[in-house]
């Protein structure tokens, strides 16, 4: 094993030391595992929804964003928006829907990885999970404002709805229709999933920096660098 | 072990807390794809108690409007706040009108119309081009014959109850019977009887639906025939014919259909055996006098001609048998059609007669099919004749006789259970779960309420085969429906009279006056049986109708797929998909590929010349519930109904040079006015050209 990389994974833990104490080195790892669990069934779940109140529409008119696809009453939804001149949804965030379930399995293996890793680099790891939820936050808002700031000039309402920036959560309208947005339970598995990982990294330190420095103290000992 | 039990503790929890977390998303999404996240303003269903306040307040409105108590309960019974659903759909005959209407009961709101018989533009009915399917399916040998007269509705039942998949509906003026499918609510299949120019006894389902009989009613020659009126007993013949159903398909299974050749007496309404009496059913007739009227060279009119004798046949059909005989090859072929002629139906033991009381009306079967009620029309009497009874009396071999054609005849008093008398003019019977009969009484103008005997006794306190009360209602009652009457398992609850005459019920309209259906609240026993609402029909007019429970419809709120085909309810692979719209051109044949959606229609401008063949094809690419679209263009007799998803050909020459608005005809949306285009026919000669404009300049 070269420096480097024992550098980087820091020390492996030795057998009669897990024997003694192991609720202490798995637990990090236990609750790695659960994390990268509970965002990989994100995915099967609603990241996002959102419900249009119209009179017309006694039943209401529902939008879910899964991370890689939309559904519900898309084609209605794109039917209205054609008169104030929005484009059609599904030409938002084709990109980040294209690649999103490959994305989240690549954050399932870098956490994965985290587990095996017991310096602080872990955390380099684990970050595109933690941030995840932010993230797709921040990439909704981006589309929801490009969408409506970019309206058709020519589209049959344009001279009565105006450009503006949907509500992206809670409530906001739009001629007669009231929306109220919030996010979905996929999204809440994702945020359980990066809080988990902060968690888990708390246990991970509480169990492998003492490792990480008696490495370090045996190392200087041996009077080679670490 | 240094890690303390508390942070061990603490992580588990934060696992606990995840994993709970997880399951409580999933489980509050299973609830958004119910009913969506938020609560709307819904029904308040709560128990009401009113406060002195609003009984005062109630009082007054009732005594400025000069409403009784009994009114102000009836309202309660049958006022639907908006929004609230009917729990019954009455499907009505509209007589003459040639169409079906469905009104929910107890508010007695006419719901819409279904087109059978009779074009009928807002449906899109019979509008559609020159090849249109409807107005070819109601063509009889290549004429078109553009009304119905239709008279007894019958639902598709399974195992002798409505399943709410089918209805079925006879044209008595042209003996046709058509197929409606309830999942869109609209006429698949118009078939007409290939022996009789006319029928009466049509439709009425077997407990199945295997079959759907279609009874005749004026005898002529079968096959559309010729033969003078001196030749009656020898060469007019009645008939009845047995519809195969395919309910898989929807249609009529024509070649497996066949008929019955039967007497020329006139035969009258027909019902299905069932439970008990199941493989048999029963029809009425009169004129077994075989009168031939003729009052002009001083005959006795039809009138008193066929109400001579005291009695008349109820004929009794083994269709099982029939079933039988047709299959082993035993029918011969009139006009191209299978029909058991009645040397063979008194062969195999298919056709009996029993005598019944002169010129009935109605034969009904009781749920458990062991009676069947005779209406004596013109006898104070209903006439109960039990099925045990008719069937030792066939197995026993004794006969009263045979008429002239050898028909056997049963002996009247081995065959009827009871007779009750219940006024005058019965018609008609329908059936509570009570064990109350209900039958319109005519010339009362009442519907009596009576008990029905054998296993039906212990459901009443009254003794059993009584008149128990009479209800007059506004006026002359031919049919009466009781909620899901004519089935193994009648709702009760609610009754419709449907009453011929309104006279004085309703504003004058003229001198042609709506029906009146009167909603009959038969929940209780014993006397208590108020008529709670009087609903006027202004188009008629209606005979028959039957009222099935609401949740048992599995109506389409929108066609499954958008290019849905109505005529064949599958997806049209020719029906036009967004992108693929355009006008394209082979010789004088033009083709138009068109999608409608709010607010438009695409293309916009269609150009043939004169004297192209033209076929339109559009799709409504729409999903909403009720975003239906019209289109027509004025001046071509052409308007269609596009149903979200519905796809629709239509078929014309251009023949009549000029510029054409075309534009949607339901009101669609805030630009619905701007959701048009123009169909421009170029003139084949300048000359045509003048022609096209002249009515606009010498209109000033």
């Amino acid at each position: 094993m070269s420096r480097l990389i024992q550098a980087i994974i820091g020390p492996r833990v030795p057998a009669d030391e897990l024997r003694s104490r192991p609720a202490r080195y798995l637990t990090p790892t236990f609750m790695f595992m659960v994390a990268r669990i509970l965002l990989l069934v994100s995915v099967f779940f609603p990241y996002w929804h959102m419900e249009l109140e119209a009179p017309q529409y006694p039943k209401g008119l529902y939008l879910t964003a899964y991370i890689n696809h939309l559904s519900g009453d898309v084609r209605e939804i794109d039917g209205l928006n054609h008169y104030i001149g929005m484009r059609p949804l599904g030409e938002a965030a084709k990109f980040e829907r294209s690649v999103a379930v490959w994305a989240v399995i690549a954050m399932f293996l870098l956490v994965e990885g985290a587990a095996f890793v017991h310096t602080r680099w872990a955390v380099v790891l684990a970050i595109p999970a933690i941030a995840f939820p932010a993230g797709f936050l921040i990439d909704l808002y981006f589309w929801m404002r490009t969408f409506g700031l970019n309206l058709d000039p020519d589209a049959p309402l344009s001279s009565s709805v105006k450009p503006f920036v949907p509500t992206v959560l809670g409530e906001g309208g739009i001629g007669q229709f009231k929306t109220y947005a919030d996010l979905g339970s996929g999204y809440w598995l994702a945020v359980a999933a990066a809080v988990l990982t902060i968690i888990g990294f708390i246990f991970h330190r509480r169990a492998y920096k003492p490792l990480f420095e008696r490495m370090h103290r045996e190392a200087s000992a041996k009077g080679g660098a670490p | 072990m240094r890690i303390s039990s508390s942070i061990r503790a603490a992580g588990r929890l934060a696992i606990v807390l995840a994993l709970a977390g997880s399951v409580l998303g999933i489980f509050a999404e299973s609830a958004d794809a119910q009913e969506g996240r938020r609560r709307r303003t819904g029904q308040d269903a709560r128990p009401i108690e009113l406060t002195p306040e609003q009984v005062t307040q109630i009082t007054k409105v009732a005594n400025d409007r000069r409403l009784n108590s009994d009114d102000l309960i009836a309202a309660a019974k049958t006022f639907m706040p908006s929004g609230r659903h009917d729990e019954y759909v009455l499907f009505s005959s509209g007589g003459q009108c040639g169409q079906v209407f469905a009104i929910g009961v107890p508010s007695m709101r006419l719901l819409r119309s279904i087109a059978v018989f009779t074009p009928e533009s807002w449906q899109g009915y019979g509008f559609a081009g020159d090849a249109d399917p409807v107005t070819e399916s109601l063509k009889i040998n290549g004429y078109p014959v553009l009304w119905g007269d239709t008279h007894h509705p019958a639902l598709s039942e399974t195992k002798g109850d409505y399943d709410g998949e089918f209805l079925f509906i006879g044209d008595k003026a042209n003996a046709r019977v058509a197929v409606i499918d309830l999942r869109d609510w609209e006429t698949k299949q118009i078939v007409k009887n290939p022996l009789t120019i006319s029928d009466h006894g049509a439709a009425f389902v077997t407990p199945n639906t295997d079959y759907v009989i279609e009874g005749g009613q004026y005898a002529t020659v079968l096959g559309y025939g010729y033969a003078p009126p001196e030749d009656y007993k020898k060469s007019y013949r009645g008939m009845v014919t047995l519809w195969k159903f395919d309910r898989a398909k929807g249609r009529f299974d024509v070649p497996n259909s066949f008929a019955l050749e039967l007497p020329p007496y006139w035969q009258d309404l027909a019902d299905a055996g069932k439970n008990a009496s199941d493989g048999f059913f029963f029809i009425n007739s009169f004129n077994v006098e075989m009168a031939t009227g003729g009052v002009e060279k001083g005959n006795p009119p039809f009138e008193a001609g066929a109400s001579k004798r005291d009695m008349d046949y109820l004929h009794i059909i083994d269709w099982k048998k029939a079933e039988a005989a047709f299959k082993a090859g035993k029918a011969k072929p009139i006009n191209g059609f299978p029909v058991l002629m009645l040397d063979t139906l008194i062969a195999d033991g298919i056709l009996y007669f029993a005598p019944e009381p002169k010129s009935p009306h109605g034969v009904d079967v009781t749920p458990n099919g062991q009676f069947m009620v005779v209406a004596g029309k013109l006898d104070p009497h209903v006439t109960v004749y039990s099925i045990e009874k008719i069937k030792a009396a066939i197995a026993s071999g004794k006969r009263a006789g045979s008429d002239e054609y050898g028909v056997p005849i049963l002996d009247f008093d081995s065959v009827v259970e009871t007779q009750v008398e219940l006024g005058l003019g019965p018609l008609h019977t329908q059936f509570d779960d009570k064990g109350y009969a209900y039958t319109s009484l005519f010339l009362d103008s009442a519907v009596a309420r009576w008990t029905l005997g054998g296993e039906y006794a212990k459901l009443n306190p009254e003794q059993p085969w009584k008149l128990v009360t009479k209800t007059p209602v506004h006026y002359n009652i031919g049919h009466l429906c009781a909620a899901e009457g004519d089935t193994v398992s009648p709702d009760g609850r609610f009754l419709v009279s449907m009453s011929k005459w309104s006279v004085d019920r309703f504003l004058p309209t003229g001198p042609l006056l709506p029906q009146n259906f009167q909603l009959i609240d038969i929940a209780a026993t014993g006397t208590a049986m108020p008529v709670i609402y009087d609903s006027p029909i202004g188009v008629g007019e209606p005979h028959y109708a039957q009222m099935i429970k609401a949740d048992k419809l599995k109506t389409w709120l929108v066609y499954p797929e958008i290019g849905w085909n109505p005529h064949t309810q599958k997806l049209d692979p020719n029906a036009p998909k967004k992108g693929d719209e355009g006008v394209t051109r082979q010789g004088n044949k033009v083709l138009v590929k068109m999608t409608a959606v709010r607010s438009h229609f695409f293309p916009e401008h269609v150009e043939v010349n004169e004297g192209d063949e033209v076929t339109w094809r559009i799709t409504a690419i729409e999903t909403a519930q009720d975003a239906t679209h019209g289109f027509c263009i004025g001046g071509y007799n052409i308007n269609l109904s596009l149903e979200p998803g519905e796809y629709t050909e239509f078929r014309f020459i251009a023949d009549r040079p000029g510029t054409y608005p075309f534009y949607c005809t339901e009101f669609c949306s805030a630009l619905h006015l701007e959701m048009m285009g123009y169909f421009h026919v170029k003139p084949k000669t300048p000359v045509a050209a003048a022609q096209a404009i002249a009515p606009g300049t010498d209109s000033r």
